[in-house]
């Protein structure tokens, strides 16, 4: 089985630990990287020696780059606008939740305070991103909410 | 002036490989002129680049048996959900028929290689077509929900809905506003 890499971009400890644990208990074969804040995500994308990731997960609020500043600008960068992009947050207003996908994140997940209902969110999410990829469909229609 | 060239293009071909996967940062190992050893997994996405790559070059990388038989599935699972003549019959049975195979055995190894079933991945590409009929402005919901063979147009919803966590109508206000949000952009840029 191919290895998808999956990049995370949190600032909370907590949060962090608990997503990695959650990834590393699916039966997948994932890599995982994780970015401490924004300014870490873009550093990293940008770096060529780095592993382009499947998807990223990217926590709306962090400090010095918040996640939709993040998002604006892998959009609009040529080398890194085709990634899927998660928004991983706590909020589940409606309005959030549309503004986020109108600025062209393809996934809204409603952080889970369950560990066993993390794993399921992400185990869909990355088998529905990992579909597209198989498929080789556009994800430019790729939208999901969970 | 004219020069007369003698060149062996196996070594231009290993030369060509060996730049390539360094570029991508691939670790390998040869084993023979045909054969190269990738030392780690790599995503689907590079290894999708990469053959591209060397496609232009005019190396193609061989698939195994089993690749070209789960992309013989892919294709006549499009081949179904874009021939309008076909949703009168059952899915399963024109898998099974057109591939020669029992419908058990080839979901079976679908699932295998996909981390997905079989099933699964036909509804994602009906709600995928879905998506571009109604994007399209030119059919009703109750006309594309008759259109993929769903037995009513609640049912189509529904589907959607569990797929995607969106009514198709937020949906479509969602890509509208988005489409016109980049084309701002773009011009502005």
């Amino acid at each position: 089985m191919k290895q998808i890499n999956v990049l995370l971009a949190d600032d909370d400890d907590d949060d962090r630990l608990f997503f990695s644990e959650a990834i590393e208990q699916l039966d997948l074969n994932i890599s995982l990287e994780i970015a401490g804040n924004g300014m870490e995500l873009l550093n990293h994308l940008h770096n060529p020696k780095s592993l382009t990731p499947d998807i990223i997960f990217l926590d709306l609020n962090m400090p010095i780059k918040g996640g939709m500043e993040c998002l604006s600008e892998i959009r609009k960068s040529d080398g890194l606008k085709n990634i899927s992009v998660a928004i991983y947050s706590t909020s589940s207003a409606e309005k959030d939740i549309e503004e986020c996908l109108i600025r062209g994140a393809n996934v809204y997940i409603k952080k889970p305070t369950d560990f066993e209902l993390l794993k399921t969110i992400l185990h869909k999410v990355i088998i529905m991103n990992h579909q597209y990829d198989i498929a080789g469909l556009s994800k430019e229609n790729f939208l999901m909410v969970t | 002036m004219k020069l007369v060239l003698g060149y062996q293009s196996h070594i231009v071909v290993k030369k060509v490989i060996e730049k390539e996967l360094e570029n991508y940062g691939i670790p390998y190992k040869y084993h023979n002129s045909s054969q190269i050893e990738i030392l780690e997994d790599i995503s689907i996405n590079l290894y999708k680049r990469l053959k591209k790559t060397l496609d232009e070059y005019g190396i193609q990388i061989k698939e195994t048996q089993k690749e070209q038989f789960i992309q013989k599935i892919k294709d006549t699972v499009t081949e179904l959900v874009y021939n309008d003549n076909y949703y009168s019959y059952k899915t399963s049975n024109i898998i099974s028929e057109k591939l020669n195979l029992s419908y058990g055995y080839i979901s079976n190894i679908f699932s295998e290689y996909t981390l997905n079933t079989l099933e699964n991945y036909i509804i994602l590409q009906k709600i995928e077509r879905a998506k571009a009929l109604i994007l399209s402005d030119e059919h009703t919901l109750t006309e594309i929900a008759y259109i993929l063979n769903y037995s009513s147009v609640g049912h189509l919803s529904s589907q959607f809905k569990k797929i995607t966590g969106l009514t198709s109508s937020s949906f479509i206000k969602i890509v509208k506003r988005r489409n016109q949000l980049f084309a701002a952009q773009y011009n502005k840029d």
